[in-house]
């Protein structure tokens, strides 16, 4: 099963741990308004590539890979092609190689068996996913986003149930993202579950602009400053206020042994 | 046992001149993190920022804040000079005053003379008489001897960068030698040398015995500088200070006498510690004063000077004397090399600041200790101020002694050299071969006048045929210009003080280099697999290329193109090998033109890989500028298949990040969401 790849990085050091080999797919449905990958949107586009190729490419370079990195599928998103990445995974775990989702989950559907049945064999080749939950208040998000986010809060729940590991990743834009009380619901939120990891806060930056006048697409959040490093940190520390307060909660109601 | 080495663990090095052995039996490898480093005294702090004083009043001046115009710079020609004798624990200055560019025109004198000029001094006319008429200089003897290709190849810049009017530096004296014997100790040992050579007066012998009185001058000549500045080295050190001082009082006797395109240091931090070691076990000195040592020693190296010119800088991109200390690395036995003193020195970036000074250069090895790699990355991250190269593959030839001379160039210290050779332009040569030796830039027949390329689009085997024809003439041409150029300097402009710190039989590398690798691998990988049709100007010479359809670049992990360029660098060195070399020196090439690589564009034409004319190549062995899309790996990736058997004077590869791209900071993310909950 080929994939549809916009990319391939060889130095991958921002998305998952350690130094990694990352694969953008070609293809999302999202079209998050700060999307610094507008040219992964096309479904059409991209170059098809054979799982074993990928993992060729990485195995010649593993040296670099081997110690605490691995393996990252970005884009794009790469849920969309679960059968293409079923093929690769597997392939990935036959060499032991450490194995990481970035995705939206906008893919996830919790009322199809037929995706069920793939995302547990996916899951179990899964060593980490990065979820990138884009806002937690429904009607924001689908502002933000063109999509709902039903779906995709369900996603982390059955990853918890599936015991994979999980990070959060969140963008904080200035004007957008920023609002403590959501920054707090969404730590409330992520709070409840075992599986979580860490949580990846990011700043918005600017340096996507100039794709989307090359691709001649009007760009939505002109205007809009990057993020300050500090605020940032302030903003993490409400998401991270959010986590605690669940999970206090959460012992209170179920105190540890009987949960 | 001596004295000065009580305490030590005695061997071989006892009864003969073997530093390593003294290193082996005595340095303790250190595994600990950087939290004993000791921060800068006052008094390294009013030095440092006297220094900083200079440093600014030097480029208000233009660049250049004094320049002795009388004196002959020599080992001992100049009184001691100081910043502030009572601060300063480490002392020595080329000439009698910090800053002030010493006189040095046994390289060549015009070459003095403009450097002085050019900068708005005026060598005195009794110097310039003298040497343009009673004293021969290495540049003369090399005009004396080249004919008339090679003139003309060295203006056309097929070959370039020649060391035949300056000094061709890349020597690196055993200083470290002085502080563990004394020099009374290397004068005995000089003395029995010569008085082992072959009693048949051969050319050979009697350059040795004529270089080996010479050496023996230039050891009795660092005592008397040493007295005056009240140090007395014909005994060994007695401790850290002294070792540091004695050794650098060996390198400033080169410096003082030799104006090298590189004028490096060794391996002195893991010798040094030794003495470290012992002294603080023993109470003599304090972390911070041994610290303190060392800030002063790397100041020091900082304010190395010499008088060049405009154009020299061109070159080099700057005013480099690639003082390059080597740092860690792993023994043979396994034991890893580093020690407190290799923190100690990386430490002077944090106490004095980041400096290109210095070149400090890690040599590095997967089995170096986690926390040495650690504080490495994070010094290079703060500062940006260190080079790397790959001890694995170097320690397979050297062993476990060996330094860098300026970026690449690796030799064991004291038992090797090298003949710098400066480098052919490759992408040149392969503009000639589509001409017939014709310069594409002024039009002249410069190479022998093969046959050029006919036809209107290129063939690949039609062009590489013709190309290896023309390198291997740019290699007779080349090797032959660099035996003049090293018997001359030889002759002319010997470097008795660094050769007085060697063996008497030192193994000689005879350096060639190349430039413009990346740019001949793409545009033959054009030919190869996109269409490349020539452009002639009105003389028939071809100009320029139009290139219709994709190919593989270098620097993309793409063995289609990586083994074009492996294959070049094999077949150059190959045609170097066949010529007959100065003194048997031992052919090597390098790929590591980091800087000149502007210049040696600027000289060069249209290339068919989609350079245009006076672009600058990239540095090195680098993929052209923005031609690598496949991430850092897979660029280095394709660097790494050169074959270092074939390019044994090094590889270098110029590598720069912004320090997000390295990873996060450390603030924003974790990886661990425990810790962030409890912080």
């Amino acid at each position: 099963m080929q994939g549809r790849i916009h990319s391939l990085e060889s130095f991958g050091t921002v998305d998952g741990p350690g130094t990694r080999f990352v694969v953008f797919v070609q293809g999302c449905p999202m079209r998050c308004a700060y999307c610094h990958n507008p040219d992964t949107w096309d479904m059409k586009g991209g170059t098809l590539m054979e799982p074993s190729y990928i993992i060729e490419q990485y195995e010649r370079n593993s040296p670099f890979y081997v110690n605490g990195g691995g393996l990252t599928v970005t884009g794009g998103e790469p849920l969309m092609q679960i059968d293409f990445l079923l093929e690769l995974f597997t392939l990935a775990k036959e060499k032991d190689i450490h194995t990481c989702i970035d995705t939206s989950g906008i893919a996830y559907n919790p009322d199809s068996a037929s995706q069920r049945e793939k995302l547990d064999r996916l899951t179990a080749l899964t060593d980490l996913v990065m979820l990138d939950i884009k806002h937690i208040d429904p009607e924001k998000h689908r502002e933000l986003t063109r999509q709902p986010n039903t779906n995709i809060l369900k996603f982390a729940e059955y990853l918890d149930k599936k015991h994979v590991d999980m990070w959060i990743r969140h963008v904080v834009v200035p004007g957008i993202t920023d609002d403590d009380k959501y920054l707090y619901d969404l730590g409330y939120y992520i709070g409840q579950f075992h599986n979580l990891k860490a949580l990846d806060v990011l700043p918005y930056h600017t340096m996507g602009v100039k794709k989307y006048e090359s691709l001649g697409i009007p760009y939505r959040l002109k205007g809009v400053p990057a993020m300050n490093q500090n605020i940032l940190l302030e903003k993490k520390q409400v998401i991270l206020e959010g986590i605690k307060a669940r999970r206090a909660q959460d012992e209170k109601d179920h105190p540890a042994g009987k949960a | 046992m001596r004295p000065e080495w009580t305490d030590f663990v005695g061997g071989k090095w006892e009864s003969e001149i073997n530093v390593r052995d003294f290193i082996q039996k005595n340095y303790h490898p250190y595994d600990g993190d950087e939290s004993f480093l000791a921060g800068p005294t006052q008094n390294t702090k009013d030095l440092w920022a006297q220094v900083l004083d200079l440093q600014k009043q030097e480029r208000e001046a233009g660049g250049v804040l004094d320049m002795d115009t009388k004196v002959v710079s020599t080992i001992t020609s100049h009184g001691p000079g100081y910043l502030d004798k009572s601060k300063e624990t480490i002392v020595g200055f080329q000439t009698d005053k910090p800053f002030k560019r010493s006189l040095q025109p046994y390289g060549g004198i015009r070459m003095a003379e403009k450097a002085c000029a050019d900068n708005g001094y005026e060598v005195d006319p009794e110097i310039s008489e003298f040497f343009s008429t009673h004293r021969k200089t290495h540049n003369a003897g090399c005009f004396d001897a080249y004919n008339q290709e090679m003139r003309a190849c060295r203006s056309s810049h097929i070959i370039t960068g020649l060391p035949d009017a300056y000094g061709r530096g890349r020597i690196i004296g055993d200083y470290r030698r002085i502080a563990l014997y004394g020099i009374d100790r290397l004068l005995e040992d000089k003395q029995a040398q010569k008085d082992s050579t072959g009693r048949v007066m051969t050319d050979d012998v009697i350059r040795l015995r004529e270089e080996l009185s010479e050496q023996m001058t230039a050891l009795k000549l660092m005592k008397e500088m040493a007295a005056s500045y009240g140090y007395d080295i014909s005994k060994p050190a007695k401790n850290v200070q002294e070792a540091i001082q004695f050794t650098y009082f060996g390198y400033l006797c080169a410096v003082k006498e030799q104006n090298g395109a590189a004028m490096s240091l060794g391996r002195t931090s893991t010798f040094i510690d030794c003495y470290a070691e012992r002294d603080l076990a023993n109470g003599t000195f304090t972390e911070e004063q041994i610290q303190e040592f060392v800030d002063h020693f790397i100041m020091k190296l900082r304010c190395i000077k010499f008088a060049r010119t405009p154009e020299y800088n061109q070159i080099f991109a700057g005013d480099p004397v690639w003082v390059t200390e080597s740092l860690g690395g792993v023994g043979v036995d396994g034991r890893h090399m580093v020690t407190k003193t290799s923190f100690r020195y990386l430490n002077t970036l944090t106490n004095l600041g980041p400096s290109p000074e210095p070149n400090l250069t890690v040599l590095w090895s997967t089995r170096l200790p986690e926390n040495w790699k650690r504080y490495c990355a994070k010094m290079s991250i703060q500062t940006s101020s260190i080079q790397y190269e790959n001890d694995d593959l170097m320690r397979v030839v050297h062993g476990d002694d060996y330094g860098i001379a300026c970026c690449v160039s690796s030799m064991v210290i004291g038992k090797e050299m090298q003949f710098f050779g400066a480098r052919a332009n490759l992408a040149k040569c392969l503009l000639y071969a589509l001409n017939g030796g014709v310069d594409e830039v002024t039009k002249k027949q410069v190479g022998p006048k093969y046959r050029p390329v006919t036809g209107d689009v290129l063939d690949y085997d039609d062009v590489m045929s013709k190309f290896m024809d023309m390198m291997e003439w740019q290699a007779d041409v080349y090797v032959n210009t660099l035996n003049i150029i090293h018997y001359m300097h030889d002759k002319y402009c010997y470097e008795r003080a660094e050769m007085a710190l060697h063996d008497r039989d030192v193994k000689r590398y005879f350096a060639t280099g190349v430039a413009g690798l990346s740019i001949v691998a793409d545009s033959l990988s054009a030919i190869k697999y996109a269409k490349v049709e020539v452009i002639r100007d009105e003389d028939g010479v071809i100009v320029d290329f139009k290139t219709t359809g994709d190919f593989p670049k270098y620097g993309n992990d793409d063995d289609r193109v990586d083994l074009i360029a492996q294959d070049i660098v094999h077949k150059f060195m190959t045609a170097v090998r066949r010529h007959h070399t100065y003194r048997n020196g031992i052919p090597t090439t390098s790929i590591l033109t980091i800087t000149s690589n502007v210049t040696y564009g600027k000289a060069t034409g249209n290339t068919p890989d989609g350079r245009k004319k006076g672009q600058p190549f990239a540095p090195g062995a680098n993929p052209m500028h923005g031609r690598d899309t496949h991430g850092a790996v897979a660029s280095l990736s394709s660097v790494s298949k050169l074959p270092f058997k074939d390019a044994q004077d090094g590889i270098s590869n110029t590598f720069t990040i912004i320090p997000g791209a390295l990873g996060k900071e450390d603030k924003v993310f974790s990886g661990d969401i425990e810790i962030d909950l409890n912080k």
